[in-house]
């Protein structure tokens, strides 16, 4: 199989270049991890995160054919020849394949992704009605892959004031959670002209993510109940 | 991370770009079928189509709406697009003067006497 593969450097002060390579892969059955690390077997140099290889970690989000995918969970024989793997756009490439994810942390911690709750400890966990559980699905599944907001074009502008879809859809899920007692310090926290407004529907997010998830539905949920709260 | 920059709510922004969309989805239709319905030939009849005066301040409400909700919208790309502050805010400007200025001078002549 053909595949185009970007790689840069550091160390060498030369320019990012994309790199072709011949791989003698069967793709029956073959993911396009697998490949990569056939790749690297051959050739040591090219730098890649991968850890759990079966789309729970999320390390190995990378650029594949135009879309942010997963390399463990993306099928070789559904991919277009020559496939073009590049690092995730928008965010500062350390080496190769290998992105600095600060700025995508970075707005996630700034949702607080935790539950805020002063109030006594029971003496057994804090309990959810089925119904204030399900309210979770759909947002906790998230395994913060990045797909999503480095395919937003809101944030390719905005990386340091735009949440993003992933940060976004976090926040909803400890809004929405029965037992944090912080929803309107939350909503606060996302009442600005940039934090959560930057978003445009362009609705990328919900085509990439591997897991499925909806985060513009979150985002227009915490719009409503921003709205809510002011008229 | 806030901004501290830039107005204080998205909220209200956002709400007046909506509010506005839909008073110009049910202003315009009127006023198109109005106008479409009877166009003039002449000034006298041009005249005469804008003598009633809730037309006029349809019209007029119309534009106004139209030029808070083109306001959202310019400030939204200058947002993204233009960085410095200054520069920025002389966009704003320009923007709020080209749009008040329409609204305005719209008015001038809806309600004009010659
Ligand atoms: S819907 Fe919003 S968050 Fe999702 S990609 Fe579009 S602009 Fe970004
Ligand atoms: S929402 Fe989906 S694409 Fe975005 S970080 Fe979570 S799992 Fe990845
Ligand atoms: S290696 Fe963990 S998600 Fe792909």
């Amino acid at each position: 199989m053909k595949f185009r593969l970007y790689r840069y450097n550091p160390e060498t002060g030369a320019k990012p270049f994309m790199q072709d390579v011949e791989l003698d892969i069967e793709p029956a059955g073959k993911m396009l991890l697998d490949a990569l690390l056939a790749i690297k077997a051959q050739d040591e140099t090219l730098s890649l995160r991968r850890s759990c290889r079966e789309g729970v970690c999320g390390s190995d989000a990378v650029n594949v054919n135009g879309q942010n995918r997963l390399a463990c969970i993306t099928p070789l024989s559904e991919l277009k020849q020559p496939v073009e793997v590049r690092p995730l756009p928008g965010l500062p490439v350390i080496r190769d394949l290998v992105v600095d994810m600060e700025p995508f942390y970075r707005q996630y911690r700034s949702i607080k992704p935790w539950l805020v709750n002063d109030a006594p400890e029971p003496e057994v966990e804090r309990l959810q009605s089925p119904e204030d559980r399900a309210l979770l699905d759909g947002a906790y599944e998230c395994i913060l892959c990045a797909c999503c907001t480095t395919a937003c074009p809101s944030f390719w502008w905005n990386p340091d004031t735009f949440v993003g879809p992933a940060g976004l859809l976090q926040a909803y899920r400890f809004i929405a959670d029965s037992r944090d007692e912080a929803t309107a310090a939350r909503l606060d926290n996302l009442e600005d002209p940039y934090r959560l407004y930057r978003c445009r529907g362009i609705m990328n997010c919900v085509d990439v993510c591997p897991k499925g998830l909806n985060p513009t539905a979150a985002i227009g949920r915490i719009r409503s109940l921003l709205v809510k709260r002011r008229v | 991370m806030k901004s501290t920059t830039g107005s204080h709510t998205g909220t209200g922004t956002w709400l007046a770009q909506r509010a506005t969309a839909a008073a110009l989805a049910l202003a315009l239709p009127i006023l198109i079928v109005y106008f479409l319905a009877a166009l003039p030939a002449d000034f006298a009849g041009w005249r005469a189509l804008f003598s009633p005066p809730w037309l006029r301040v349809l019209m007029l409400l119309a534009a106004a709406a139209l030029a808070l909700h083109a306001w959202v919208g310019m400030r939204d790309i200058l947002m993204d697009y233009v960085r410095p502050t200054g520069l920025r805010l002389a966009f704003y400007l320009a923007v709020i003067t080209i749009l008040a200025g329409s609204v305005v001078y719209l008015a001038a002549v809806l309600w004009s006497t010659t």
